[in-house]
């Protein structure tokens, strides 16, 4: 079953050149499974966020919803059905996901899933976690439109989450904790420090901070484009979505 | 996984991707500008103790086709040496392998924040000269610009006036001496005498378009770069010719109307017809001083009326004293039979 945040392993696919669509067509049994956790890794946490404030469920009847709806793409085989020309992959999730609560709503009494039904483990007390760090009033989202909005934020948080997890992996693996550090101190805490102030608390020069920082924002950057490709299904649709998240390809 | 805050969020999507410049003479100061496929950073060069601006490849580059883009800058800008352009000093590697080149750190304003302080027409004239003097500099060399405009002009802290961002610029053979404001050089011709220009023109792919809408000639926009030539650049000067002269004064004047001698001379140089135009930047050059000098334009057939007008605007001192001298003898003529 999927993991919450497969680290990107370079070498066991290629996966700046990989997408998630490509894969989900695949004769390869072992390359559609990875699409599916792909996928899932992008996608649950904007998705269960997004059924609990638009439908109002409760937690643990959007867990059984969110576990549902990824049962549904995997066995229903949703992914191969997606056409890049019509529409962007996470509209078409984010619509998939209405149309899957909605069936649902209405065949409420119908047998629930179990027994030999996929099950994702996902880390739900954490997304419940964030929900509560970001004290949202569902009542404040009047229209359909901030619930895409809201939808698209969740996106992008998701696969920033994930590829800040990336950056601490690497740093992890190349003794780079101090590199990481420097990048949370400074990015991440929303903290409003200085780079010679970093560089005191530290004992280092304000130059090493400079250099270390750049570093981690290039390899955290890399990880973002590679997450993103692999959510994109064409080039064209990758650089459009580099350029709305960055401002700017690069 | 730790929960990133929106304030997080955002600071990541504009994270500034600073380079690490060690193992380089060089150390970071600050970021200047981003462009289309590099951004441009303030350093320090320590081995001699000076500013530079750097130019570090900031965009994706699977293939390798943008490194060597920039490196073709670097070699361009190597290749003129004017003092029109800005020249560089350096090219290497940082440690994670992107390509950067080092260049002359130039403290001004680009070229439309100048123009509002410029008051008259013949000062900002002489600057569009001094833009067209590096252009057919360029030309001379066998290279094309292919993105001039205002964006890419700047005026230094003393007057210096710099063409730069030559990133889309282009090789052409090396034209033989004293035929180079004469013949147009086109960039498929065969590179014999082309040197390095036989390795590198030719890398833009043929149907792929580049420059910028305004500017670009119709041939540019067509995405026919295998048979540009320096006429494409002339209507390119045509343009920013146009928009040195109209650009409003500060204060929130208006610009300068363009007279029917320099509405003539832009209609000719930005003719949809490449055989129509000047055939050289010399040519449009020559007309500009011209025009200065009161001299008639050969872009523009004047009538009775203007030709006396510009005889009189440019003979005004001698003719007034000329009539000044008949007025005072024929004063004196009737007085004397009176």
């Amino acid at each position: 079953m999927p993991s919450e945040n497969p680290p990107i392993a370079r070498g066991a696919f290629p996966l700046t050149r990989w997408s998630v669509v490509a894969a989900a067509r695949s004769d390869d049994a072992a390359l559609r499974a990875r699409a599916l956790d792909r996928l899932c890794a992008a996608y649950w946490k904007p998705v269960y966020k997004y059924i609990r404030l638009k439908y109002a469920k409760p937690p643990d009847e959007a867990q059984d919803l969110t576990q549902g709806f990824f049962a549904e793409v995997l066995e229903r085989d949703l992914l191969s059905r997606f056409d890049p020309g019509k529409s962007r992959l996470r509209t078409y999730m984010r619509l998939c996901a209405d149309s899957f609560v909605l069936n649902e709503i209405k065949h409420a009494g119908r047998q629930k899933r179990g027994g030999d039904a996929v099950h994702l483990a996902l880390d739900y007390p954490a997304a419940e976690n964030e929900l509560d760090k970001q004290t949202i009033d569902p009542a404040s989202i009047a229209s359909p439109e901030k619930f895409e909005e809201f939808f698209e934020k969740e996106w992008i948080r998701s696969l920033f989450s994930s590829a800040v997890e990336d950056l601490r992996q690497l740093c992890g693996a190349r003794g780079k904790e101090r590199a990481f550090a420097l990048f949370e101190a400074y990015d991440l805490s929303g903290d409003d420090v200085s780079y010679s102030q970093l560089a005191e608390e530290r004992g280092i020069l304000a130059r090493d901070v400079t250099n270390q920082l750049a570093w981690a924002r290039r390899e955290f950057r890399r990880f973002a484009q590679d997450r993103l490709r692999s959510v994109c299904s064409t080039e064209e649709e990758f650089s459009r979505e580099s350029k709305a998240l960055f401002g700017g390809e690069f | 996984m730790a929960f990133l805050s929106d304030q997080a969020m955002e600071r990541l999507r504009n994270l500034e991707i600073a380079p690490d410049f060690s193992g380089t003479r060089y150390s970071l100061v600050r970021f200047i500008a981003r462009g289309g496929m590099g951004a441009v950073y303030l350093a320090e060069d320590k081995t001699l103790d000076r500013r530079v601006a750097i130019k570090v490849l900031d965009a994706a580059d699977p293939d390798g086709e943008r490194a060597d883009r920039l490196g073709r800058e670097a070699r361009i800008l190597a290749e003129l040496e004017h003092p029109g352009i800005v020249p560089v000093h350096d090219l290497g590697r940082l440690a994670d392998g992107r390509i950067f080149y080092a260049m002359k750190f130039i403290e001004g304003a680009r070229i439309d924040q100048f123009l509002a302080g410029l008051l008259s027409l013949p000062e900002r004239l002489r600057l569009f000269l001094r833009i067209s003097d590096a252009v057919a500099f360029a030309h001379s060399r066998g290279i094309l610009h292919r993105d001039l405009k205002p964006a890419n002009v700047m005026v230094g802290a003393f007057g210096e006036v710099l063409v730069m961002d030559w990133g889309l610029g282009e090789f052409l053979p090396r034209p033989s001496l004293g035929t180079a404001a004469a013949a147009p050089v086109p960039a498929s011709a065969s590179t014999s005498a082309g040197g390095e220009a036989g390795h590198l023109s030719g890398k833009t792919q043929a149907g792929l378009v580049v420059g910028t809408p305004g500017f670009m000639s119709p041939e540019q926009a067509a995405g026919s770069s295998a048979s540009l030539d320096q006429r494409s650049d002339v209507f390119s000067l045509g343009k920013l010719l146009q928009f040195v002269v109209e650009t409003p004064l500060g204060g929130g004047s208006a610009g300068f109307e363009l007279s029917r001698p320099l509405r003539a001379i832009c209609g000719k140089a930005t003719s949809a017809d490449p055989a129509l135009r000047y055939q050289a930047v010399l040519e449009l050059s020559l007309d500009i001083s011209r025009y200065l000098d009161g001299a008639p334009v050969s872009a523009h057939r004047e009538n009775w009326g203007e030709r006396f007008l510009r005889f009189y605007r440019r003979y005004q001192p001698a003719i007034l004293l000329i009539l000044a001298y008949l007025l005072m003898r024929a004063l004196f003529v009737i007085y004397s039979r009176h």
